[in-house]
């Protein structure tokens, strides 16, 4: 078995492992997107069809795929590998034993604390926010006296009386317009209501409104309305009994 | 002392020390002596003496209440003869059940801090996020700063540390020198191995 002819299926190649590894060698394939492990199992595959068990591809496959990893690894930490790859054996040995031992150190460190958590753990404590008065500080500039003064000015300035006209309104009594409305009535069969209070005060064509409430329940008149918002038409009861009754009959049939 | 002194201000020192005890039962977290000579209005000389009253009268075996010097002040807390009726009703969110990463970042912070996440996973050779992040929300850690280059966070033990665990300061830790293995005992196994391995 000759391991560099070893077909690869890989998502970042396929191919023969020869062609994989000088295309790395020449940088034309990035070895970080490359999973080494599937390159792995190919060979373990190929290795289990076969009957025996080729130690000199074996061997082989190991040298190469070492250097695979080696390759990949400073390609993932790029300073880590600069920093190494300028130390001799001796001194990366001297590199590892000292991060070995910076561990080791810090291991028996937490051996410590746990030793001391257990030594120290029958100490109860108060907990919580201290309750310490605020140390007050004064993070204001200096400031411009005059400044301070036209500020306190626009404080200073009386504020605007609030209006009360509201709470003296007057309600002009309700008999003033049932006798003026029956005045007009006197004068005239039907009368728009609109027309009647227009200039009026808002106050006022309210009371209006009363008042026709008032005269439509006593039946001295009828009201009618087109549709909402249309223009109030008042008759003098009687005048409109015809109407008031098609009306009344085309309701019930309705509602019926 | 002139007896005449005395007449006037009666034992100052035992005045003081009552306040200071006041002060101290007021108090959630350690007080420093100046923070108390302030308070107290007071020299923090004659503070110290003052304290050392207090501490005579609450000391272990003669009152249920103990002065501890602790976390760079004084504080009161429960004897430890009253620590079982303490646990029955007390829980510690910030001790229970530390774990073996946690307690193995708490010592790197303490010893290295302030230091960055990276720093402690360059030396544990895991990454120390979730450990980093218990240890911040127990209150045993805290932010301190940005690293200068890397722009990460860096974090340093709280005064709850040191109370946890009984410390006046950080420098009450042992040396790292006197503990652990040594460099060249480390060195030494790793030249056996690789002799091992070419032999």
């Amino acid at each position: 078995m000759i391991v560099r002819e070893l077909e690869l299926d890989l998502d970042a190649f396929e191919g023969p492992f020869d062609l994989l590894l000088t295309l790395v060698l020449k940088d034309e394939l990035d070895l970080r997107e490359l999973d080494v492990a599937g390159i792995v199992l190919a060979f373990l595959e190929r290795l289990a069809d076969r009957e025996e068990l080729d130690l000199e591809a074996c061997g082989e496959f190991l040298v190469l795929i070492a250097a695979l990893l080696e390759l990949k690894a400073r390609g993932l930490f790029p300073e880590e590998a600069a920093e190494l790859a300028e130390l001799e054996p001796e001194a990366a040995a001297e590199e590892l034993a000292r991060r070995l031992a910076e561990y080791r150190r810090m291991k028996e460190a937490a051996a410590w604390l746990r030793e001391r958590l257990q030594t120290e753990g029958d100490r109860f404590f108060r907990l919580g926010p201290a309750p310490l008065a605020p140390k007050v500080e004064t993070p204001l500039a200096p400031q411009d006296p005059e400044r301070l003064a036209q500020v306190i000015r626009l404080l200073a300035v009386e504020p605007p009386e609030v209006s009360l006209s509201h709470m003296g309104l007057r309600f002009p009594p309700v008999v003033q317009f049932l006798e003026r409305f029956r005045a007009v009535l006197r004068r005239r069969t039907r009368f728009d209501f609109d027309g009647e209070v227009n200039g009026l005060s808002r106050i006022e064509q309210a009371v209006a409104f009363l008042a026709l409430l008032e005269l439509r329940r006593s039946g001295e008149i009828t009201i009618d309305q087109a549709a909402p918002f249309a223009p109030i038409r008042v008759a003098r009861t009687g005048e409109e009994i015809m109407d008031r009754d098609e009306r009344t009959v085309a309701w019930n049939q309705r509602s019926a | 002392m002139e007896p005449t002194l005395r007449l006037i201000a009666g034992n100052p020192l035992d005045q003081l020390a009552r306040t200071l005890e006041a002060l101290l039962v007021v108090a959630s977290a350690p007080l420093p002596v100046q923070e108390l000579a302030d308070a107290a209005d007071d020299d923090p000389d004659r503070v110290e003496a003052a304290l050392g009253l207090v501490a005579e009268r609450y000391r272990e075996g003669r009152s249920g209440v103990v002065l501890e010097h602790v976390a760079g002040g004084w504080a009161f807390r429960a004897s430890r003869e009253a620590a079982d009726a303490c646990a029955r009703l007390f829980e510690r969110p910030a001790q229970r059940n530390l774990s073996g990463a946690a307690l193995e970042t708490l010592a790197i912070v303490a010893y290295l801090g302030p230091c960055s996440r990276p720093d402690i996973a360059r030396i544990r050779g895991v990454a120390a996020d979730s450990a980093v992040a218990g240890l911040v929300e127990r209150g045993l850690i805290t932010e301190a700063g940005r690293d200068e280059t890397a722009g990460a966070i860096r974090y340093r033990t709280t005064p709850l540390f040191e109370r946890v665990f009984g410390l006046e300061s950080l420098s009450q830790l042992p040396r790292l020198d006197d503990i652990g293995a040594d460099t060249e005992q480390i060195r030494e196994r790793l030249h056996e191995v690789a002799e091992k391995r070419t032999a």
